[in-house]
């Protein structure tokens, strides 16, 4: 039995059962990352021996019955823009590149009660910016299904490593569709929770007011169970929402008899690969035929979508981004003879042309006598999207659309021409905007083989509505 | 005839504020501490650390800007403020700009030339920066970011004042609200309050004012009077001298009496405000508010009102007890414990600012208690010290804040009232002395302060002296 191939519940159940022990789950882990990594790349960072420390210590909670949950002894990798305390993390960026947090983000902290092995810290964008983690500053990774193809991004480390078995579950963030897409190119499910469920403490910012970190899995149960992990109302991020309920796995039913589900007509129009599209419109039918109401519609609005993202994104981005300065912290440059200087070379030299282009952008939108034609002007257009989607809501339970116009391009298209590269988020940004969970769940394959994900949205906090859709539709498909 | 000309002056003032922990923060705010003691990822700008709004900072804003007359921005934001500089963690200041906590007040303020208003713009919250050490020794610049976090408000007047005694009269106006709200300690040498000039000369009579600078870096009351009258020379010169004016932030230099100019609105940084992403708007709601409202303290003016109701003391006193909000809490809290409110005032105007001025000392910085004053006074209505005794306990006092019973038992400086032993004592002296005895009893008044002189000497000064002049007047006769 290959113990990487099975899921963070299975394998968390055999734990617990005494069939499986955490060492023996990270060393069939770590020894899945040395076959493979050399190939994929996956990793920045990986914690082999402080995994295999940390196993024993949990196995002992285990054995005396501290811990008791479902992902008790599971091992995880996590996205390198959260940070784990005395582990380097990098955020794919060569101006982090000797950052050792004294301090983990509130989600990994949940995730560690729960008994979690980390396995490293995952490859992505450079500050998560980008849709192929093309522009991490430590190499490529390969999508685990044609490796001539990327993994999308920003997410795509952790996307691929669970694609690949070589962790059982990852963490990501999403701040226009970092979870969503990748998991659509490399077949896992991913979800984008709703704004302010999972505490943004340690999350490296990139757009404050639209990122959020999600669990990326093997399928919509331990996306669900992993959701309600990292859930919590966070006292020190001001944005996290004391929610009603947690009880995500609750939405784990397999009906969706009278769910109104509403297709976007602007999703499925112009840029959409054909192939994407059959399937999307196949995985709808298959809910159809479990009850599920389908209809049609125009949600409006969807054109200004991708330059108000791309205004508020970068606008936080330049300013959240403004510390890595070589002051404190992080990469500075060898000489430098005074303070001016020193700035403008630690950060041309610590920063790629992706993150300046985002940081120059953000900065001129931002400027004196611009502002308000483009950063207010991106906020009112935020604000219309959020009353587009309300109205929706109004009549759906589900939005459903692709999570991406085609599979996972080779490497080198998106990333050399970054106009196109920022349209091709055109079907996940606008979920941000509006502040909305969303989740991608796999849907078949293109000719190539290559996998494409459905996407499904719900309204704010309405994850159960939107596990159940997800969980009932993934029961229709064998798991592939 | 020369030119007549009007000085047109308004201020941007900081006050330190008076919170245990910083604004975003739990970090302490107390003054020294070794260099980045007083730290946390928050206030050093660690990626992924994120701010959480101290309450009572709040609190103390809005309790200013009703103490001031302003209306209060019931959904206020905070904003960044983005530029480099390596004091500043994040490299952008949170503040705010497009609503402000407190906007269109007014303070009273009251000069040689009568009342008037003063005008206020708006108040509102930020961070404060750490402090940047120079070390020549090494040639290199090291960060202390104990200060970085500790809240601020920043009060913007309206160009108001025409006077370095408006000025004054102004910022002691602010002060007073503020101590007596307990926001601040307000203490311009320590930094916890600094006042920026924004000022301007024109004609008088002239439709539009002149061209304004900013003076900075104005550590004193009596330094902003050197300043603004500087300025006012300076740039009246460069009018005469047909020489126009440049908008530019100037900083002062007081041991030279001279200013400099640091930077010109043409290198002015462009800040690029935005709404703080990491915050939530602040919503005061309307119970929140009252319950500002009613916490509010008796001020200054109400206070004087008040004591010239109730207590039978010279306008003089009351006006320097009520001009620190400590001193009149001791004078408050001591008739409370029963003195008379007569001998509290004596204290406080006689010995107490004569020490103040001899030991530097501030009146909020006074260390003795209510309590200790109310048992000294005590002491001595039950004659069970003299007053020279007193006036030695009451230093003590002044110094370490003793407790007046323990130390008058300890140092054994009880006035000695045994009438037989006083008797005794004052027939020895009469029979030793039999010279001033004679010259009494032949008319001179001064022989008997001689003989009640003696007395004190022999009964090592802790004997009443009226008590001797009774008892040696009845031996005399």
């Amino acid at each position: 039995m290959d113990i990487t191939k099975m899921t963070a519940l299975a394998l968390g159940k055999k734990i617990r059962q005494k069939e499986i022990s955490v060492r023996e789950a990270v060393l069939a882990s770590q020894e899945k990352i040395k076959e493979q990594e050399e190939s994929l790349h996956c990793y920045i960072t990986l914690n082999t021996e402080a995994a295999l420390l940390q196993a024993d210590k949990v196995q002992k909670l285990i054995d005396n019955k501290s811990l008791t949950g479902p992902l008790a002894g599971v091992p995880v990798a996590i996205k390198d823009n959260i940070c784990t305390k005395d582990i380097l993390t990098t955020c794919a960026s060569k101006i982090l590149s000797n950052f050792i947090p004294p301090y983990s983000a509130e989600a990994y902290i949940n995730l560690e009660r729960q008994g979690a092995i980390l396995l490293g810290k995952t490859n992505m964008d450079e500050f998560a910016m980008g849709s192929t983690t093309e522009t991490s500053a430590f190499g490529i990774t390969k999508n685990p299904h044609d490796t001539s193809r990327v993994p999308g991004g920003s997410s795509g480390g952790s996307c691929a490593a669970v694609a690949a078995d070589e962790c059982f579950y990852a963490l990501g963030s999403d701040t226009g569709g970092s979870i969503r897409q990748p998991s659509s190119f490399c077949g896992v499910t991913g979800i984008k929770p709703t704004y302010g469920t999972v505490s943004r403490y340690g999350l490296v910012a990139y757009g404050s007011s639209l990122d959020q970190i999600g669990p990326i899995a093997k399928d919509v149960t331990d996306c669900a169970v992993i959701l309600e992990a990292i859930s919590s109302y966070d006292p020190k991020d001001s944005t996290s929402v004391k929610r009603d309920s947690y009880d995500f796995t609750a939405g784990l039913v397999n009906d969706v008899k009278g769910l109104k589900i509403g297709l976007p007509k602007d999703y499925f129009g112009e840029g959409l690969d054909s192939q994407v599209s059959e399937s999307i419109l196949a995985a709808a039918k298959e809910l159809e035929a479990k009850g599920a109401i389908l209809e049609e519609f125009d949600l409006g609005l969807v054109d200004y979508a991708i330059p108000a993202y791309y205004t508020i994104a970068s606008a936080e981005a330049s300013s959240n981004l403004a510390r890595f300065d070589g002051v404190k912290y992080g990469y500075r440059t060898e000489d430098a003879d005074e303070l001016h200087h020193m700035y403008k070379k630690s950060r041309s030299e610590g920063f790629g042309p992706e993150v300046k282009r985002r940081i120059m952008l953000g900065s001129f939108v931002l400027s004196s006598g611009y502002y308000d034609a483009y950063y207010l002007k991106a906020l009112r257009t935020k604000a219309l999207i959020k009353q587009a989607f309300d109205k929706a809501f109004d009549r759906y339970d589900i939005i459903l659309g692709p999570a991406a116009p085609t599979t996972a391009p080779k490497f080198g298209e998106l990333v050399s021409d970054p106009i196109k590269m920022y349209l091709s988020d055109i079907y996940t940004i606008s979920t941000n905007l509006a502040g909305l969970p969303g989740i991608s769940v796999p849907c078949g394959k293109d000719h190539e083989g290559l996998p494409i994900g459905v996407q499904m949205l719900a309204k704010c906090f309405d994850e159960k509505t939107l596990i159940r859709a997800a969980y009932t539709y993934e029961q229709t498909r064998e798991r592939v | 005839m020369a030119k007549q000309y009007e000085t047109v002056i308004g201020l941007e003032v900081h006050v330190e504020l008076a919170t245990k922990t910083k604004i975003f923060c739990g970090c302490s705010t107390a003054f020294g501490g070794a260099p980045n003691t007083h730290t946390c990822p928050v206030c050093t700008g660690m990626p992924g650390s994120l701010p959480v709004l101290n309450k009572q900072v709040v609190e103390y804003a809005a309790a200013v800007g009703l103490a001031t007359n302003c209306s209060i921005t019931q959904y206020c934001k905070f904003d960044r403020k983005n530029y480099f500089y390596p004091d500043n963690p994040q490299n952008y200041q949170i503040s705010q700009l497009y609503l402000p906590i407190c906007r269109n007040g007014y303070v009273e303020i009251e000069t040689e030339t009568g009342k008037k208003q003063v005008r206020i713009h708006e108040i509102h919250m930020e961070e404060d920066a750490g402090k940047l050490i120079h070390d020549e020794w090494d040639d290199c610049s090291l960060v202390d970011f104990n200060r970085s976090g500790v809240p601020l408000i920043e009060i913007v007047s309206e160009p108001d004042m025409r006077s370095a005694e408006e000025v004054i009269a102004y910022l002691e106006k602010l002060r007073l609200i503020i101590q007596y709200l307990g926001a601040s300690d307000c203490k311009l040498q320590e930094g916890s309050m600094r006042a920026d000039v924004n000022l301007s000369v024109c004609e008088v009579g002239a439709p539009a004012f002149g061209t304004r600078t900013e003076t900075k870096n104005l550590n004193s009351f009596k330094a902003i009077a050197r300043a603004i009258e500087n300025e006012r020379e300076r740039q009246i010169e460069l009018i005469e001298d047909g020489k126009s004016v440049i908008q530019e932030t100037r900083r002062w230099d007081d041991a030279k009496e001279y200013s400099y100019a640091m930077r010109s609105k043409e290198d002015a940084q462009d800040y690029r405000y935005f709404p703080e992403p990491d915050l939530v708007p602040i919503v005061i709601s309307d119970a929140w508010l009252l319950d500002i409202k009613n916490k509010q303290p008796e001020f200054r003016d109400e206070k004087m009102a008040r004591y010239k109701e109730e207590f039978d003391i010279p306008a003089y006193d009351i006006s320097l007890i009520t001009a620190s909000k400590h001193m009149a809490d001791l004078f408050e809290e001591a008739v409370a414990l029963g003195s008379n409110p007569k001998k509290v005032s004596n204290w406080l105007m006689v010995e107490t600012l004569r020490l103040m001025k001899d030991r530097n000392v501030e009146a909020e910085g006074l260390k003795f208690s209510a309590g200790n004053l109310a048992k000294l006074i005590a002491l001595t209505e039950a004659k069970t010290i003299n007053s020279s005794v007193a006036k030695e306990v009451f230093e003590a006092m002044f110094d370490n804040d003793i407790d007046p019973d323990l130390y008058v038992e300890e140092k054994g400086l009880k006035s000695v009232n045994d009438e037989g032993a006083l008797r005794t004592a004052l027939e020895a002296i009469i029979s030793e002395n039999p010279q001033s005895v004679a010259d009494y009893k032949s008319g001179k008044a001064k022989a008997l302060g001689f003989l009640t002189g003696q007395a004190m000497r022999a009964m090592k000064g802790k004997a009443d002296p009226s008590e001797i002049n009774r008892i040696l007047l009845e031996l005399l006769q």
